[in-house]
């Protein structure tokens, strides 16, 4: 399984560097939600940062939704989709490389955001461990219920419509945990931003588990 | 020996529509059997269901000793299908597609390495990008990729669309090897042509159904038989006997 994710995460990150989509679209997208919130804020520093944490995370959920549908748009021609499933590849090491993969572009998003965010709002992380924990956990349960949820739309026609409505309120409760975690990581509040991460953690791994075991059937649903 | 498909009135069903309505066919290793039909008559459906890609609702169906009554995906990494399209990623190179069909398998990189010269996908066209391809070449790196895997049965559907006359004459040749390896190839065509000189057997279907057979017109591969010097073309006029 950890091999067959291995190879499966390999092949959708070379295909994402050559397509280049998550460089030109998806992280423009995110730094342009950061931008536009800011403006509709106004230039009052105080509420820039008390936005600052909840911002971040919106633009993270967005920015999930896009990654997801392109995780998704890489298998969804009939010869693709069909070799997959064909390739002797174990569903659940499909599942955690699909995963993998777009957890580790939104990784790498997050910090380009936290960049971001750090010169627009003027804010200052100030219990780091704190926020690389949050973004940690987080982005292991958006990137998994990402891509189970994508697998659940995958065979439809309206899937690109679809899955930002199925997929963003199942994403709220991440959406609040890591907006509380990283005001805390802010305040320097280390002990009150912990348990947040105490939604975040059996999130990441409810989904995780969900998706490894019903992802082989729903790709034979799809 | 058991046959490497074996179905009895088996019925597949496509969504809700029954794709399949009742087959009986069974196809013997080292066999080339053809599938011959009008559009929709279930050609597709057939190779479909071999490769486990569609559920097997009553009848018998077997394919290399697995039951597709209880189980229809647990055949489909030894079996290669090459569909309408092809299975490639537009982003990966021609040689990239192959090495990941081949590694999923778990065989080594290198396995794909002699499918991808055997079919002429060297040079720049080893390296280009899949969705730079034309459709012929595409359907020559799919055919690599299904080589590399050697599956124990080919289905093939429609290979011929789309080659140019040098790739239909190495997929006769593919063919030949594939089955003197042991392999048995399913190989539905509109073109019998070209198709039935490759076969041991000929199937005709309608409605789903499996409705004529006939002895097919294989003969030895034309790089098996012996070459003949022809006088007047000089020596390097080697003919070969058809």
């Amino acid at each position: 399984m950890w091999r067959d994710a291995a190879l499966v995460a390999g092949k959708d990150l070379r295909i994402e560097l050559r397509s280049r989509i998550g460089l030109w679209q998806v992280v423009p997208f995110a730094v342009l939600v950061l931008v536009l919130v800011a403006f509709a804020i106004g230039p009052d520093t105080a509420s820039l940062r008390n936005a600052a944490p909840g911002i971040f995370w919106i633009a993270v959920l967005f920015s999930t939704v896009l990654s997801v549908q392109r995780s998704v748009a890489i298998e969804s021609g009939e010869g693709t989709r069909d070799g997959l499933r064909l390739s002797g590849i174990d569903p659940a090491g499909i599942f955690l490389g699909k995963a993998a993969a777009v957890g580790l572009q939104l990784l790498v998003l997050q910090i380009v955001l936290w960049v971001g965010v750090t010169f627009l709002f003027n804010v200052r992380v100030h219990v780091v461990w704190l926020a690389i924990a949050t973004s940690l956990l987080a982005t292991v349960g958006l990137a998994s219920a990402g891509v189970l949820y994508g697998a659940l739309s995958a065979g439809l026609r309206v899937r690109d419509t679809l899955l930002p409505i199925l997929v963003l309120p199942v994403l709220a409760p991440v959406l609040l945990a890591g907006s509380k975690a990283w005001q805390s990581a802010l305040d320097g509040n280390a002990s009150s931003g912990a348990e947040w991460l105490r939604i975040l953690i059996p999130f990441a791994v409810i989904y995780l588990v969900v998706g490894i075991v019903l992802y082989g059937p729903l790709q034979e649903a799809a | 020996m058991a046959p490497v498909v074996q179905f009895r009135a088996a019925v597949a069903l496509a969504g809700r529509f029954p794709a399949l309505a009742g087959v009986d066919l069974s196809v013997q290793t080292g066999e080339v059997v053809v599938v011959l039909g009008a559009n929709g008559a279930g050609k597709t459906s057939l190779l479909r269901t071999c490769a486990g890609l569609l559920p097997v609702t009553s009848g018998e169906a077997q394919v290399l000793g697995v039951d597709l009554t209880t189980d229809h995906t647990a055949v489909r990494r030894h079996v290669g299908l090459l569909g309408h399209a092809a299975p490639l990623y537009d982003d990966l190179s021609a040689a990239e597609n192959v090495r990941f069909a081949v590694r999923a398998l778990g065989l080594p990189a290198a396995a794909g390495e002699g499918a991808l010269e055997r079919l002429g996908l060297v040079g720049r066209l080893r390296s280009t990008p899949a969705g730079r391809l034309s459709a012929g070449q595409r359907r020559r790196v799919a055919l690599a990729a299904l080589v590399a895997r050697r599956p124990a049965l080919w289905l093939l559907d429609e290979p011929h669309a789309g080659l140019d006359a040098s790739s239909r004459q190495l997929l006769g040749e593919l063919i030949g090897e594939a089955v003197a390896d042991g392999a048995a190839v399913l190989l539905s065509s509109h073109e019998p042509g070209l198709s039935v000189p490759l076969s041991d057997r000929v199937v005709v279907m309608g409605g789903g159904r499996i409705t004529d057979a006939r002895p097919g017109g294989r003969r030895p591969p034309l790089s098996a038989l012996p070459p003949v010097e022809v006088p007047d073309r000089g020596t390097t006029g080697a003919w070969h006997v058809a």
